[in-house]
């Protein structure tokens, strides 16, 4: 089975797409590195290769966790299945 | 013992360098001229151009000594020409690099002109060149081996799967005696306390804490409202890395699962703790701190890349390795490893540690680099305030 996303923590809120062409409106499928455990979610934007999908909703202020650390603050409620990137996420730093 | 054995030219301080350069090293951005000709009438030298040397002072032109006497100095150079407007600075060079036991020549252009010096220094090169040419490799052990590490045009794909096989590389060697170096001081905000739990003392981590507040002192003194894209960058931003604190959890995965470093370098500071993994402090700047690098004595350089930086250096040969798939298919001629099959779950970070480390031992024994091969080699000293 294809991997779609891989998170690199369990407690991780993101993952990272590692194929060119997610489909919104379909299920895809992540691989925990931590756990070497299979997940899947509903996407629902048309993630580009590299960019992170939310895997629960995200409250605004709510703190974003990869590596299972922080690395930054939702500006916007995100929906599971969503984009996360510059237009929802910020630093807490600088 | 491990079985890793590479083949390089042992110097006469005993140090070991996996390239034979003869090298033209101007003292100051008057002298390349007379640099560049004497590296085009001899064959086999190669001239270092830079912008610098000049008005310097305190520990701005400290820094600026202790780069180029350290590059000239680093083992993958054989022998050195040395060309300067004056004397005096121009001797101070010769004599920091002839410390290594090195032949190196120092000529000054006052009073003789640029077309006197080229011929003198020229005449010179041509006996360094021939005598260095017929210099032998020799089999050496793995801890023979300084191996720098900085990571450029990163996007989430490093973090996921070139970072970590550099690390995989670096728990894999550290326990046979290589000596190692990380640095990147700024790509480490929001990762500083984690970096920090990895100094095998604590001292060394108060030291490392110390370096990391100096330079964020340095940003938040000349910061506008942000940091005008440079951190993270444009190509960060493209290739999915939104935030400073999630480049610098990438980052760090260069320095692996286990190793622990051992001490605090300041900029082109030559390790002298033994074996084992350095911070330095330098910019995260890829030309930058790789010729800081080199400076210090590191003679191969391992750049995992995200959207394909094409970083070289003149002297220290820089392996590129990226795992993004589309990085791989449309920049393959700059890229020397793809893993991007880590993102197809089609082999094991154990896996990709072995191939680097293969990859980097054909290096080492005289394969160029896709950088070489291209001619990167981008010398760039780090500055650390106006000249006066």
């Amino acid at each position: 089975m294809a991997t779609h996303y891989i998170v690199h923590d369990k407690a991780d809120s993101v993952g990272v797409v590692v194929v060119e062409d997610m489909q919104p409106g379909t299920d895809v499928t992540g691989w925990i590195m931590e756990t070497d455990e299979t997940t899947t979610i509903l996407a629902l934007d048309a993630v580009p290769l590299g960019h992170k999908i939310a895997l629960r909703d995200v409250k605004t202020e709510e703190t974003i966790l990869k590596y299972g650390h922080d690395v930054g603050r939702a500006i916007a409620d995100i929906p599971a299945g969503r984009h996360v990137h510059t237009h929802n996420l910020k630093t807490k730093r600088w | 013992m491990s079985d890793y054995e590479f083949r390089g030219y042992r110097r006469s301080n005993g140090r070991v360098g996996i390239r034979n350069h003869v090298i033209i090293l101007p003292l100051d951005d008057l002298s390349n001229a007379a640099a560049e000709a004497v590296a085009h009438n001899i064959k086999g030298t190669m001239a270092l151009p830079h912008a610098y040397g000049r008005l310097q002072f305190g520990e701005d032109l400290e820094l600026f000594f202790r780069t180029l006497i350290g590059t000239g100095s680093n083992p993958n150079v054989a022998a050195c020409v040395v060309i300067g407007i004056e004397p005096g600075w121009t001797n101070r060079v010769v004599d920091g690099i002839a410390a290594t036991g090195k032949p190196v020549a120092g000529f000054a252009i006052e009073g003789h002109g640029d077309l006197n010096t080229i011929a003198a220094a020229s005449r010179r090169a041509k006996e360094f060149v021939q005598w260095a040419t017929e210099l032998a490799r020799e089999t050496c052990p793995i801890n023979d081996l300084w191996v720098s590490v900085k990571c450029g045009e990163s996007d989430t794909t490093s973090g996921l799967a070139s970072c970590p096989t550099v690390g995989n590389l670096i728990d894999k060697l550290d326990p046979l005696g290589a000596t190692t170096c990380f640095g990147e001081t700024t790509e480490l905000t929001g990762a500083e306390l984690v970096c920090a739990e990895r100094a095998a003392t604590k001292d060394v981590s108060r030291k490392f804490m110390e370096t990391f507040q100096a330079y964020q002192d340095i940003v938040n003194r000349h910061k506008t409202n942000d940091l005008s894209e440079s951190q993270p960058t444009k190509g960060n931003i493209a290739g999915g890395l939104t935030t400073i604190e999630e480049k610098a959890f990438g980052n760090l995965q260069k320095i692996g699962r286990t190793t622990k470093f051992i001490d605090v370098l300041k900029p082109a500071e030559a390790p002298a703790k033994g074996p084992g993994l350095y911070f330095m402090d330098t910019s995260s700047a890829a030309a930058e701190c790789i010729t800081l690098q080199a400076a210090a004595g590191f003679v191969v350089h391992l750049f995992p890349t995200g959207q394909g930086n094409i970083i070289g250096n003149p002297i220290e040969p820089v392996i590129k390795l990226t795992a993004n798939p589309k990085t791989a298919r449309t920049m393959s001629e700059h890229i020397d490893l793809d893993v991007s099959g880590l993102l197809r779950r089609q082999m094991t970070l154990h896996v990709a540690g072995g191939f680097l480390i293969e990859v980097m031992l054909r290096t080492c024994n005289g394969r160029l680099t896709a950088a070489e091969a291209l001619g990167h080699r981008e010398f760039v000293f780090t500055k650390l305030y106006p000249s006066a």
